[in-house]
């Protein structure tokens, strides 16, 4: 009987293991607790472009992360993108006129949605659009831009 | 030429009546898990002898992995000025990748291979025999709680092998070359995601252990009861899982990391 | 659950295994063609043959591990192949059968071995396995040897305790395959008497498979010689030793010449030998 006890003991302490490691997983390498949107307010924003914005890219105020990205749709009957994002309750008085523009993290790095909040009275609520946007910048499109406006500008000279 | 033709036929018609008899013997193994979660204390013994006697190896290799990756990883980002990332590549390995996929390759090296020689002696020594003639069913009593005992072992041992390699290659990066430890585990939250990288890695390492116990059990009781036969099934579990498992990886990768 | 009661015609039944028109083939090779027999109730009933007649086999039919290609096998009254599952293991609770390598399970000690059908099929208080498993254990004088593992057990010591397994469910009856193979004159000895005691203490049936022949046809009631797939001769053992089968002559006192010969069929030596000979 002591044998089945070990073996009990050694089965339990494997398992308390294996569930506290999946619990590491969960909260310090993927930090489950740092942001958890699943209750807040949801925000659409209508761009031109959305450039490479994926869905659960975060959304970020002033380089603080507030909520993400949840759905992108594409409108077709005012042909523009639609981007939903889920906010923390936290962070619940954004002006009315407050602006959102898609970003890049670094040179290369993921796009993500930055807001900038206006100066008015009234307060965003559930479900309500973002006027104020701006698109992605599309790197080959600035490029193309920049080597016109030389072409033109040598052009005039 | 027709000799030739005639042997590669029988060797078709005899990988695939070996395949039929594989999913008939797993339907007979899922049909006796009902009569093996009943006696939760065969569970507890095979969870001794799967998961408990793996767990040395998956730790130690966990550790090394983990610390190669740091390594490597440094090398590679330092020259990108990015070495603050290596937390994020790190866990984006194991969690992924390394973890279910290298503790699936273990637990058939160690786990899987026992239970085929186990299971293939039994059957060579009559004992399989001797109990169906004392009524019991050897699939209800033998095989399907070891069936259970590797799907339950395979996503603790995985979990366990990623977090070991992330305090490995935490250790040789932030202890050693000095990157900032701050950085390493912000950075590594902030890309790592619940669902998309560790909830898929479980499920990954359960699928793993479905394949590997499943592989492993066939082969030993499909085994040519003898010395012979049974040291050739516990090498063709060990290659055919390492098979299986790098393939179904590549499938089920390409199914949830699109 | 119950088992169906055995009609009246059955209880009285003296014959408890009934074998009729049994064919049994593996592969090309016809292993029974056509065979016949009955077991009595309370009679050691000895089957014996040359190696690869299969006995062993004509036991797995008898515990419906294999099936037949055409015949029936009757066990108390019950068509052992036409059982379902449930069925089948509540007659196989009935039966005992002892292995030629005794079968027993290496991870378990002694003791454990024989308390494994009792844990297996009975909800029974640990202390009364514990006096069922050391009744059972004294019968084969191995009580003091409850502790020892299977690998540590001489194989004479492995059958006796395969036979206390065999025995712990008190089975109607129990099957010998080869008890006898590879065993030193003593503990032959203990078993044959074993086989015998238990048969007559017990009140059960037994059926032995061996090629031992003199050993075992001092202890069984009946004999049924096989070969070639059909029963040679069949008899008390008195009856067999005066068969006027020149066959059955040659098996029972062991001649290396007779019926059976002692060369494999060959082409002419003389001939075969100048064959060689460009």
């Amino acid at each position: 009987m002591v044998q089945t006890r070990t073996v009990e003991i050694a089965v339990g302490a494997f398992v308390a293991a294996g569930l506290g490691a999946l619990f590491v997983l969960a909260m310090k390498v993927s930090s489950i607790g740092a942001l958890d949107v699943a209750d807040g307010y949801e925000l659409v924003a209508r761009f031109d472009n959305v450039g490479g914005l994926k869905v659960r890219a975060p959304v970020t105020v002033g380089g603080v992360k507030v909520g993400r990205v949840v759905a992108i749709d594409y409108d077709m009957d005012r042909y523009e993108a639609v981007v939903h994002m889920r906010i923390d309750r936290r962070y619940d008085r954004f002006p009315a006129d407050t602006s959102a523009s898609i970003l890049t993290a670094g040179l290369l790095g993921e796009q993500y949605v930055g807001l900038e909040p206006g100066g008015e009275e009234r307060y965003l609520g559930d479900g309500d659009e973002i006027r104020l946007t701006q698109s992605a910048l599309v790197l080959e499109k600035i490029i193309g831009q920049f080597l016109y406006s030389k072409a033109a500008g040598g052009g005039a000279k | 030429m027709t000799a030739w033709l005639q042997r590669l036929g029988r060797r078709g018609i005899g990988f695939f009546e070996r395949l039929g008899r594989g999913h008939l013997f797993l339907l007979r193994v899922l049909a006796a898990l009902p009569a093996a979660l009943a006696r939760p204390r065969l569970l507890v013994a095979q969870l001794h002898a799967v998961g408990v006697r793996t767990l040395l190896i998956i730790g130690v290799s966990g550790l090394f992995v983990g610390m190669v990756l740091g390594l490597q990883g440094y090398n590679t980002l330092v020259d990108f000025g990015a070495e603050e990332s290596l937390g994020v590549v790190v866990a984006l390995s194991l969690v992924r990748e390394l973890g279910p996929v290298v503790s699936a390759l273990l637990f058939a090296g160690r786990a899987g291979s026992a239970l085929t020689a186990e299971i293939g002696l039994m059957k060579a020594t009559e004992q399989l025999s001797g109990m169906e003639m004392m009524a019991v069913d050897p699939l209800e009593r033998v095989v399907a709680p070891r069936f259970v005992a590797g799907l339950v072992a395979m996503p603790l041992l995985a979990a366990i092998f990623s977090v070991v390699g992330v305090y490995g290659g935490w250790f040789v990066g932030v202890g050693l070359l000095g990157v900032d430890d701050g950085a390493f585990w912000s950075q590594m939250q902030a890309q790592v995601d619940l669902h998309d990288d560790v909830y898929n890695g479980v499920v990954k390492s359960l699928v793993f252990g479905f394949v590997a116990s499943w592989i492993a059990l066939f082969e030993g009781y499909d085994a040519v009861p003898t010395s012979e036969g049974v040291g050739r099934a516990t090498t063709r579990t060990v290659v055919h899982t390492a098979l299986a498992v790098l393939g179904l990886d590549f499938v089920l990768t390409a199914l949830m990391f699109e | 659950m119950s088992e169906p009661a055995p009609s009246a015609q059955t209880r009285r039944d003296e014959v408890l295994v009934r074998i009729r028109g049994l064919r049994f083939r593996r592969g090309e090779r016809v292993i029974f063609d056509g065979v016949d027999m009955d077991i009595r109730r309370g009679q050691v009933t000895a089957v014996m043959g040359p190696s690869g007649t299969g006995k062993t086999t004509l036991l797995r039919l008898i515990g419906g591990q294999l099936r037949p290609e055409a015949g029936t096998v009757e066990v108390d009254g019950q068509d052992v192949h036409r059982l379902g599952r449930r069925a089948l293991y509540a007659l196989r609770r009935r039966m005992g059968m002892l292995f030629q390598s005794g079968a027993l399970l290496t991870d378990l000690d002694v003791f454990e071995n024989v308390a494994f059908p009792l844990r297996e099929h009975t909800r029974l208080p640990e202390r009364m396995i514990r006096d069922l498993v050391l009744m059972k254990l004294e019968a084969v004088g191995l009580r003091g040897a409850r502790r020892l593992m299977p690998a540590e057990l001489s194989g004479g010591m492995a059958r006796r305790v395969a036979l206390a397994r065999a025995i712990a469910l008190d089975p109607m009856m129990v099957m010998y395959d080869e008890p006898f193979t590879g065993q030193d004159p003593i503990s032959m000895g203990v078993l044959l008497q074993l086989i015998r005691l238990l048969n007559d203490a017990l009140g059960l049936t037994s059926i032995v498979v061996s090629h031992d022949v003199q050993e075992t046809a001092a202890i069984a009631d009946y004999i049924y010689v096989i070969a070639g797939g059909r029963v040679v001769e069949h008899g008390p053992p008195e009856a067999l030793a005066r068969s006027p089968s020149p066959w059955v002559q040659q098996f029972m006192q062991g001649l290396p010449d007779g019926p059976v010969p002692f060369h494999y069929p060959a082409p002419d030596y003389a001939a075969d030998l100048l064959e060689g000979v460009p």
